[in-house]
This record gives C-alpha cells, sequence and structure tokens, in this order.
C-alpha cells in the first residue's frame, strides 16, 4: 500500500477529518451545482441589478429565520391582469370602459413592505387612462387616484404622499388596517381577507390594452433573503462559493508549489543560488501584503484575477521557503539522492522527483489550512472595498451589508449569512487539516 | 539480463584505472577564504580489470567512500588521473558522463535510505531506465523483472508493488543490487554494502554480488572496513591508509602474508576462530587515524607504526615497492 493510500484510511479513523471532507464536499456540490445553474455571464449580469429584481421586497431576511423565530411576516403577493377577468362595461364613438379587479388574498396580520402597480399599455396615439379605487374585506372603498398610462408604467401606492396624508398613515399600512379611527391603537394589525383593486380603464382607441400587475410586497424572501437593491442574496452566496473555493486553492497551490520548488533548487544548488533565494525571501518578507493589494486594487483593478495573481506573485518568496528549506536541508545528503546523481538523474529531475515528493506529505496539512485563508483575505479585501467590480462574492456581501449599515437597521441575516458561510469554509478546511497534520507529520504522530 | 558484450579498451588495457588520484575538499571561512583541505584521495593508484572483484579495505575516515564517490563521478578530482576504457573521467561532460554512469552501478552501505521510501520497487527500478531513455514499458518491465529475477526476488509479482519499509534489510539491498544491475553495468561499485546489515544475510548478499559478477564478468570494487569478509569474494585486496592505498595484493598472499605493518595489524585484529586465543594479548596500533586535513609528513602510519625508523619514516614518504607476483607495498621496511 502506497503511503498515500495508508494514510487516506488511517485518516477515516479521525471524526473530525471526516466531518471537514463532509463540509468540503458540501462546499464543492454547491459550487458545481451553482456554475452549472448559474453560468458565469448570467451571473454578473444578475448581481448587476435593475429591473428584473422589481418585484422583489427590499432588505428581507429568509422566510425560515422569520418562521422560526415564531413570526409571520408576509410574503410577496401578486395579482395580474392576466389572470383576472377584464368586463367591457361600455363602449361608444371609439372610447371603451374596462374594468379589472386584482384580487389579493390576504393571510397575515403584519403588513406588507409595499404595494406597487405596474402598468404596461400597448397603445398608437392615444395613452389609456386609469382610474384606480381599492376595496377592504369589509367593502370600504378608497380612492387611489388615476392616471394616463405610459408605455411603462409604475405607480408607487405607498409611496403616495396624498393618500398618506388622507389615510392618516402610511399607505401599505392604512389599506390593510383594521377599520377605526386612524393612529389609535398601540400596534396597529392587518386584517386578512381578500383585497381588490379595481381598475376602471378608458381606452381612447379600439384596439388598445392594458396589462397591470399589483405587487404586495412581503417582509421575507426566499431562503436567504434580499438586499438593499433587491437582489436575492442566493445569487451572492452560490456563487460566492465557487469564487472562494477557486480563489483559495488557486492562491493556496499557486503560492505553495512555486516556493517549494523555489526551496527545493535553492537547496539542491546550494551556493550563490541558495543565497540569492534566502535574500529575496528576506526582502519580501518585510513586504506587506495588504498595503499592497490595496495600491494595486486602488490604481488598477480590483478584478479578482489580477489580485489572485499579486497574491501568488508576493507569495512566491514567503517565509515558507524558511521552513521548506529545513525540511529539504538533510534530504541533499540522503542515500537515494546520491544513487539518483550516479545513476544519472538531471538536477531538475532530482528536486521534482526525489525532493520535492519527499516532503509533500508533510506539506499537505499546512496546505489545506492555507486554503481557508486565502478565502479570508478575498473577504477581507472585498471588505475593504476592493472586490471584484462584477462578480458576487461573500465578502462583497458584507461590503453592501457593512456600508448599509445592515446591523444597526436589524438585517442581521445580511452579515451573518456570508459569515457562516466564510467560518463553515475554515472550519472545514481546518478540520480535514489537522487532522491530516497528525496522519502525515511524523513529529505529531505520538502524541 | 544478457551480458554486455566487452568492448571498447585495448586488450591488456585495465577496465579502470587510476593514476596519482586526488580528491581534496577546500576548507573555507566566510564562504570565500581558504583555510586549507580535506585531502580524502591523496594520490591513489589502481588498476581494476573487466570481470576483477578487488576490495578495498580500510577503516573508516580513510578516504574509501571518497574514493568511490570520485570513481562514481559525483566529486570531481582536484588532481591526477581516472580513466574507464580508457576515457579520463574528469573530461567526461553532458551525454558521454551520463553514458558512464550506466555502466557504473553503485550499491550503497544503508539499502534504507538508497531507495526513495516514497516509490514502491517498480517505481525505483524504473527510474534509471527512463532516465536513460528505455522505452517502452513493456521493455522497462521486462528488465525490472529480470533485475528482480537475478537478485533473487522472484516471483518479480510479489515484491514489484512494495514499498521499502515493507521490505526486510536483506530485501531492500537486493532491490538496490537490481537497481545497479538494471542498466547493464561493465563495473558495479559496492561501498560496505553488508555493514548494515544482520549478520546472517550478509553471506548471502556477498554471494549474491560474487555470483553475479562472475556470471556477466562484471568488474567489482568492493569497499569495506572488514577485512573477513575479503577472502571468499574477491580476487585482490587494496589496503588504504590516510587517502592512500599502502598495499595491494591478491587476496591469498595479503592475508597470509601482509607486507605492510598495517595490513598486519587488519589482519591481527580480526576475529580468531581458535578459542584459546581469544585472550591472547594482541599487538593492535593505539593512536587515531591520521587527520586527512593535517596528514602526518613521511609515511602516514608513522606515527601508530611499531617499526617506524627515526630519519626515514617520518621524513620520506615510501613508494609503492613490488614484494611479489601482482603484490605492493609502500613501506621503507620493504626497501
Amino acid at each position: 500500500m502506497s503511503p498515500w493510500r495508508e494514510g487516506i484510511a488511517r485518516l477515516r479513523r479521525y471524526p473530525s477529518a471526516v466531518a471537514g471532507l463532509a463540509i468540503i464536499a458540501a462546499l464543492i456540490a454547491t459550487a458545481v451545482y451553482t456554475v452549472i445553474a448559474i453560468p458565469y455571464p448570467q451571473a454578473q449580469e444578475l448581481w448587476r441589478g435593475g429591473e428584473r429584481w422589481q418585484e422583489l421586497p427590499v432588505n428581507a431576511g429568509p422566510v425560515w429565520a422569520d418562521r422560526l423565530l415564531g413570526g409571520d411576516a408576509p410574503r410577496t403577493l401578486t395579482a395580474s391582469s392576466a389572470a383576472a377577468e377584464t368586463v367591457e362595461e361600455a363602449a361608444y364613438d371609439g372610447v371603451r370602459l374596462n374594468r379589472t379587479v386584482l384580487a389579493v388574498d390576504y393571510p397575515y396580520t403584519e403588513f406588507p413592505s409595499e404595494v406597487t402597480l405596474f402598468l404596461e399599455a400597448d397603445f398608437e396615439q392615444r395613452r389609456p387612462f386609469v382610474r384606480m379605487r381599492w376595496r377592504t374585506p369589509d367593502g370600504e372603498v378608497i380612492p387611489l387616484g388615476a392616471r394616463r398610462v405610459g408605455e411603462q408604467g409604475r405607480v408607487s401606492i405607498s409611496q403616495d404622499r396624498g393618500l398618506e396624508s388622507r389615510l392618516g398613515r402610511a399607505p401599505q399600512v392604512g389599506l390593510f388596517a383594521e377599520p377605526g379611527p386612524a393612529g389609535t391603537e398601540e400596534r396597529p394589525e392587518a386584517r386578512p381577507g381578500r383585497y381588490e383593486l379595481i381598475l376602471e380603464t378608458v381606452h381612447f382607441e379600439r384596439t388598445s390594452q392594458l396589462a397591470a400587475e399589483l405587487v404586495v410586497y412581503g417582509q421575507v424572501h426566499g431562503l436567504l433573503g434580499t438586499d438593499h437593491e433587491r437582489r436575492d442574496l442566493a445569487v451572492a452566496l452560490l456563487w460566492g462559493t465557487p469564487v472562494a473555493l477557486a480563489f483559495g486553492l488557486l492562491a493556496a497551490v499557486g503560492t505553495t508549489v512555486t516556493t517549494l520548488v523555489i526551496a527545493a533548487a535553492g537547496v539542491w544548488y546550494g551556493g550563490w543560488v541558495d543565497a540569492l533565494i534566502q535574500r529575496l525571501t528576506e526582502i519580501n518578507m518585510i513586504l506587506p501584503l495588504l498595503p499592497i493589494l490595496v495600491m494595486v486594487g486602488t490604481l488598477y483593478s480590483t478584478s479578482i484575477w489580477l489580485m489572485l495573481g499579486v497574491v501568488v506573485v508576493l507569495g512566491i518568496f514567503s517565509a515558507g521557503i524558511k521552513m521548506y528549506r529545513a525540511m529539504l536541508l538533510p534530504l541533499r545528503e540522503a542515500g537515494y539522492i546520491e544513487a539518483a546523481r550516479a545513476y544519472g538523474a538531471s538536477n531538475p529531475r532530482i528536486i521534482l522527483r526525489y525532493m520535492v515528493p519527499r516532503i509533500l506529505p508533510v506539506l499537505l496539512p499546512t496546505f489545506v489550512t492555507l486554503i481557508p485563508t486565502y478565502v479570508f483575505l478575498e473577504a477581507s479585501l472585498a471588505v475593504l472595498g476592493l472586490g471584484d467590480p462584477v462578480l458576487p462574492t461573500w465578502g462583497k456581501v458584507l461590503h453592501d451589508a457593512q456600508a448599509q449599515s445592515a446591523l444597526y437597521h436589524g438585517h442581521y441575516y445580511w452579515v451573518l449569512e456570508p459569515a457562516a458561510l466564510l467560518m463553515l469554509t475554515g472550519l472545514g478546511f481546518a478540520m480535514l487539516g489537522f487532522a491530516l497534520d497528525r496522519v502525515f507529520n511524523p513529529r505529531l504522530r505520538s502524541v | 539480463m544478457s551480458p554486455r558484450p566487452a568492448q571498447a579498451a585495448a586488450p591488456g588495457e585495465p577496465l579502470l584505472a587510476a593514476r596519482d588520484l586526488q580528491t581534496h575538499f577546500e576548507l573555507r571561512r566566510w564562504g570565500f577564504l581558504r583555510t586549507g583541505s580535506v585531502r580524502a584521495v591523496d594520490g591513489v593508484d589502481l588498476t581494476l580489470d573487466a570481470g576483477e572483484a578487488a576490495a578495498v579495505v580500510g577503516e573508516s575516515g580513510c578516504g574509501k567512500s571518497s574514493l568511490a564517490r570520485t570513481l562514481l563521478g559525483l566529486h570531481r578530482p582536484t588532481g591526477g588521473e581516472a580513466r574507464f576504457e580508457g576515457q579520463p573521467l574528469a573530461r567526461l561532460r553532458g551525454a558521454a558522463l551520463k553514458a558512464y554512469r550506466a555502466r557504473v552501478g553503485y550499491v550503497q552501505q544503508d539499502p534504507y535510505g538508497a531507495l526513495p521510501p516514497f516509490m514502491d520497487v517498480r517505481r525505483a527500478l524504473e527510474e534509471p531506465l527512463i532516465v536513460h531513455g528505455v522505452a517502452p514499458r513493456a521493455e522497462r518491465e521486462r528488465r525490472i523483472e529480470a533485475a528482480l529475477e537475478e537478485v533473487g526476488l522472484a516471483p518479480a509479482g510479489e515484491v514489484w508493488g512494495k514499498y521499502p519499509h515493507q521490505l526486510s534489510g536483506g530485501q531492500q539491498q537486493r532491490v538496490v543490487i537490481a537497481r545497479a544491475l538494471i542498466l547493464r553495468p561493465r563495473m558495479i561499485l559496492a561501498d560496505e554494502p553488508v555493514s548494515m546489515l544482520d549478520a546472517s544475510v550478509r553471506v548471502e548478499i556477498l554471494e549474491l554480488l560474487r555470483r553475479i559478477q562472475r556470471e556477466h564478468r562484471l568488474a567489482l570494487l568492493y569497499i569495506t572496513h572488514d577485512l573477513s569478509t575479503v577472502r571468499h569474494y574477491t580476487d585482490r585486496v587494496l589496503v588504504m591508509y590516510g587517502g592512500r592505498i599502502v598495499e595491494q595484493a591478491p587476496v591469498e598472499a595479503l592475508l597470509e602474508r601482509p607486507q605492510h605493518p598495517y595490513a598486519e595489524a587488519l589482519l591481527a585484529a580480526l576475529a580468531d576462530p581458535d578459542p584459546a586465543n581469544a585472550r591472547r594479548e594482541r599487538p593492535v596500533p593505539g593512536g587515531e587515524p591520521p587527520s586527512l586535513a593535517a596528514p602526518p609528513p613521511g609515511c602516514r602510519f608513522h606515527p601508530r607504526c611499531p617499526y617506524a625508523m627515526a630519519g626515514t619514516c617520518d621524513v620520506y614518504d615510501p613508494p609503492a615497492l613490488g614484494v611479489g607476483e601482482g603484490h605492493t607495498a609502500a613501506c621503507w621496511l620493504r626497501a
């Protein structure tokens, strides 16, 4: 049995290794699923925001968290004219009067966060005219005004100042409140029941059409909630997984492998090569990584791949070289390397085939625990405002949350979700790394 | 394995010939100031014919391992000359050096250290073949199998996938010997091949080396500190002391009539099978082996020599003097 397979067999006896592997496997599965389900260009497009998110509430927490805490916060409800019946009431002289009722069955006792009516008219010359009325389950009818409708119209009912002053409170509260004098209750409650928005449209052309959609925004959304731009956090948190794993893995591989090979070359050739490598390392060790990254990000570009490149380049002559050198030095005198020279193996072959593989098992734990370090580095950069401009990452979610004072406003989910994912990643790799250390690091084996 | 046809060297010319070979290691301070040198090999003359087995005997620190490494091309000689098949080793470069390395097999002292711990037997034996561009894979596997069979590790399938730590010391050394043979060399350099093995295995390994050497008409240079392992396994003995060869003779002649006081002392120190002699006083010379950084003037052995003649041995360096058929000794007593 090879030392590798033996090690892996031993690894199975450590519960922490199994748990760590399970976490890593789950993360990888998520990453693979995400990349397939939401291709890279689509993810960028989604995260750019805009109209595609207009039917999602702003800063809505996850549904399950609210229900878990015993809440009954409303979800978003919609009613579309496509599903409702439109009755033509009268037609004369080319003018038609249509009546559409958009009904919403509202089961909650808490109020919605917003109420908006989206209108889309199809006409040639003359814009249709629409009058809106609101009917509560008790039959009370509240006029919401009237307006001409352009090709795209949007009536923010909850932003209507006039309505607010008529109702004596915010429209999304007033329209759903229990009947009674405004402002007398300590804590107003919504009245569950069937609410109707009655649209009376006057068309001035024979063929003009009006499509309408009423959106009663909830206070909670989906599994992960939304941010201040109504974007579903699932997009960022899902896409953050492959980005974080790729960044951590590539940075760890890039720095470990180059560092190891350079250290081995220094040890093998010795003399001025070794001296040069050691001096370069010492110079590089006093260069501060984070300020350099901030500088590159500010002056040049904050593309995640550029950051990765800078991290790897600065990581080549890192302190690791000193450690690897100490581990490799005794190998220079090893009998099997002398034998390899005696049968004519070239210098690169000795470095890559005889020196590097000898210490790889010892390095594996370090390597595994290094991965989350780089994941955290990427997140730190994003929090500092140096995140990739187009790619959604966990760090960028944290950055947005911080910029919008999420914790101050009580949007805990916004900070806790990316933080939990970061911690989970760190935990998974750390648990595996520590177990690997026990298995492959001979000095710890007897402990 | 089919023996390689004898070639190249002119008839009568030895396979390996060294004249006044020197390997000095410079001692430096601060990386550039030369403060002296260690004369590990300091004027060695030796010849080795094709198909001949010779032993180099000497105590530790006498420079015998440095001699082996110099002959392997791992150290560049700093003076003198060594020729293999008529070609001077010091001038071999690139492809010619690589070709030389295929023609010399190397068996080391510590078999466990000599095998890469992360390679299985198959891989360890395949390495030299890959380095020397033996293709295709099937040919390599055939040669690995043949080599394993030759060193008595048949069937090859049993050790094929094993790692060094799963083999016994004897098996490991057999694998090392197989690796030394796999490029079909003309000469084997064995540096203390049995000193780290159990006594029970030593004879087996030495007999294996002798058999292989005879079957393939290989030259064998067997380096050892133990004169007792020389008799049945070599034809000729070279006694090394202080970086030089002080006596060389056919094995029987040396064991019966040693001519150099150092060879005599080595022989006297051998375990005597006769229990009656177990408690007898032996004239073992006291003192330390000479420092190779500052060797004594004159004969290197004179500080320890019971017969040292003041005014001669401590002033003049003795040349190798003929004392019999193929028998020379570097000692003023024989002048």
